[in-house]
């Protein structure tokens, strides 16, 4: 048997390292297998015996990208340990830190490492020489984020304001109104970046994914909801367990994650699916203006949804600075006592879990994390195996191409998920 | 017009913060685009150009037999290699794995632990090869890193404060949040970088720069217990975003878990 193996050492312009290997019979898709190969950082494990004070400072290191949804995420399952519920002040000002990050992570994903792919160019410095408008709104809308994050947080990445209970320091009415008037601009911006990339051409492509994705009975989902599945899974997030199950292939570092033995899409596709009508109408009107409402099952679409998500985002926070007042405490104690708690919150690549067992020192006995890009790690090379036979007859770099393009798609963070990418096809001929 | 500054980033064990610190320099992203040649940036760009480079930045530690090859080859590929950030500086908190408990850890988290081609230890670069400069931080401070790039651009050492975030917060003007508040600080012994940030937030430094030069950690290691932290907490503080930073672990270590 002839067998003629595709290698690509690296994919560019995603966040982690990977490989991607597609083994072709003839025409037919013998196999895919996303390879993730970062090194494991083993986070899981070295949580056991630090203090639960201390998870959302180092689950915040899995990512630098969306260290906030590790902290966000790692604050509502220790409080959920120990038996703490926030007060309303406090989770606005939550909701408003994961705008910023929503806002920050979205367009360094659209602008800098998706929009290329429609444009035909490497990277967004090659773009900012076609579109240098475009490059710039987009840097200045990313860095209006970054500055919500670090008014609230003191830094973009790692911030060191967040603590179980609320906030070490609370931030003045003046600090946060401070932002407005980029905010607004950005909203603005982000309106017209929409129909921008509307006008991009997107490969027909449709397909009825499992979305997975937090509910909320009023409001778009950050920090909270029910899980809920295009399939009917509506459950509560302490079940996450009962019905996700994580297993390891041997040819990944990353767990797979899948839901009653299937695969399962998460993230802004599934967030826009799920919770729509709960879009400000500002987001609903700029996302039907470009056709977009839901069922939308073109993953390529994404990048639009990220748009519309961008958009939710800024309005958001906008609201929540004009109707914010700073707490009078700046986070509540959370008394020691032993307990198992668990904490589901919507980071920008979707839906990320965190469960502790804590003991009565409130020291961490086993920890649990399920980053977005392991639970979509098995839809991506379902992806890929619609399209091998395409792949099969391309090129060797354009295959490439369209290959690393169907996992941008899911704008997959690598370095949480095990927390790079090889490409490799083998065609079996 | 002189030669731009042949770029390339690495990524080893890490976060990919310290990278993306790069990125979020949105105001000067451009121009320093004018300046330097990006020849290697997986994380941004898919064009790629071959060695040799001027200038190697690389994040994260070395955890994996492939790595320690790797790295071998950028050394060999660069002309200047500067680590960014407590992950290539000093192990990164994944190097926590180097204190003893390796095959367990690696249970706990994989089914199959025999799938996993890594190390039982996560290593700084400079255990590996010669490293030019080292940048401090958990992540790195952006403006630094921009000092760093300029500075290796006009081929000159890079200007950045050595004393700690002690005196960085002082400066500032900050209450001591030690003195006031009793919140034990790693400031006096974490190396200056940050602007003192956690003290500003009216918290506790929790040395994420590591080791300031020549750091006096068991006096302030007496003074936390003095003040009753526990020993299991102060060698938690020691023990965590740099962990094999020789003062921090050697602290560390000196208390009981």
């Amino acid at each position: 048997m002839k067998t003629r193996t595709i290698r690509v050492d690296y994919m560019a312009r995603v966040e982690g390292e990977a490989a991607l290997t597609v083994r072709l019979k003839g025409d037919e898709v013998v196999g895919v297998e996303l390879r993730i190969f970062e090194p494991p950082r083993l986070f899981e494990a070295l949580l056991r015996g630090r203090s639960c004070f201390e998870a959302p400072d180092i689950t915040a290191r899995i990512c630098g990208i969306c260290p906030v949804a590790y902290q966000m995420t790692a604050c509502a399952a220790v409080e959920s340990a120990l038996g703490v519920e926030v007060p309303a002040d406090i989770r606005t000002l939550r909701r408003l830190l994961y705008c910023g990050e929503w806002i920050e992570s979205h367009l360094l994903h659209m602008i800098m490492l998706h929009a290329p792919d429609f444009l035909g160019v490497d990277d967004a410095i090659a773009m900012a020489k076609l579109h240098p408008e475009r490059v710039r709104a987009g840097l200045r809308m990313k860095k209006a984020g970054n500055a919500i994050v670090t008014a609230l947080g003191g830094r973009e990445v790692h911030p060191v304001n967040v603590r179980i209970g609320g906030f070490y320091k609370a931030p003045s009415r003046s600090d946060l109104e401070a932002l407005l008037p980029e905010l607004r601009w950005a909203r603005d911006a982000a309106a017209d970046t929409i129909d921008w990339m509307g006008g991009f051409e997107f490969p027909a492509v449709d397909h009825p994914y499992d979305f997975v994705a937090l509910r909320h009975p009023e409001e778009y989902p950050l920090c909270e909801g029910r899980i809920v599945s295009t399939s009917g899974l509506d459950i509560d997030v302490r079940d996450y367990d009962s019905r996700f199950v994580e297993s390891q292939v041997a040819y990944s570092h990353a767990l797979q994650t899948t839901l009653d033995g299937k695969s399962i899409f998460c993230g802004p596709l599934a967030r826009f699916h799920h919770n729509f009508e709960r879009l400000p109408a500002v987001a609903r009107i700029a996302a039907e203006r470009v056709g977009l409402r839901p069922p939308c099952t073109n993953p390529y679409k994404s990048i639009l949804v990220r748009g519309v998500e961008v958009l939710f985002a800024l309005d958001e926070a906008i609201r929540i600075i004009e109707n914010v007042s700073s707490p009078r405490l700046p986070f509540i104690q959370a008394p020691g006592r032993a307990g198992t708690g668990f904490g589901c919150t919507e980071a920008p690549r979707g839906i990320l879990y965190h469960r502790y067992t804590i003991d009565d020192e409130a020291t961490i006995a086993d920890a649990k994390i399920v980053p977005p890009t392991s639970q979509n790690q098995r839809s991506i090379e379902d992806d890929l195996a619609r399209i091998g036979k395409a792949l099969a007859a391309l090129p060797l770099a354009e295959a490439r191409a369209r290959a690393e393009r169907v996992v941008r798609n899911y704008d997959p963070c690598i370095s949480c998920a095990t927390h790079f990418l090889d490409l490799r096809f083998e065609i079996v001929a | 017009m002189a030669r731009k500054l042949k770029l390339a980033v690495w990524k080893f064990a890490s976060c990919d913060g310290c990278q993306l610190s790069l990125l979020d320099c949105e105001d000067e992203l451009l121009a320093v685009a004018d300046g330097i040649d990006i020849a290697l940036f997986r994380e941004a760009t898919s064009a790629v150009r071959k060695g040799p480079y001027d200038l190697s930045l690389v994040e994260g530690s070395i955890t994996t037999p492939g790595d320690a090859e790797r790295i071998q080859h950028v050394r060999r590929i660069s002309k200047k290699v500067v680590t960014i950030g407590a992950c290539a500086t000093a192990g990164g908190i994944q190097a926590l794995r180097n204190f003893g408990k390796y095959p367990e850890m690696l249970r706990v988290v994989y089914a199959r632990p025999e799938f996993i081609d890594a190390l039982a230890t996560s290593t700084p670069i400079a255990d590996h090869v010669a490293v030019d400069f080292e940048l401090r931080g958990c992540p790195v401070n952006k403006q630094q890193l921009l000092e760093v790039l300029k500075a290796f651009m006009h081929g000159r050492t890079p200007s950045l404060p050595a004393d700690s975030v002690c005196i960085e917060c002082k400066r500032r003007g900050n209450v001591c949040v030690m003195v006031a508040r009793g919140t034990p600080c790693l400031g006096p012994v974490t190396h200056a970088g940050c602007g003192a940030l956690c003290p500003t937030y009216e918290r506790g430094c929790y040395g994420c720069y590591g080791p300031s030069d020549a750091p006096e950690t068991a006096p302030l290691a007496r003074r936390f217990l003095a003040q009753g932290v526990p020993a299991r907490d102060v060698r938690r503080l020691f023990l965590a975003f740099n962990p094999v930073a020789d003062a921090f672990r050697t602290e560390g270590m000196a208390h009981e878990d």
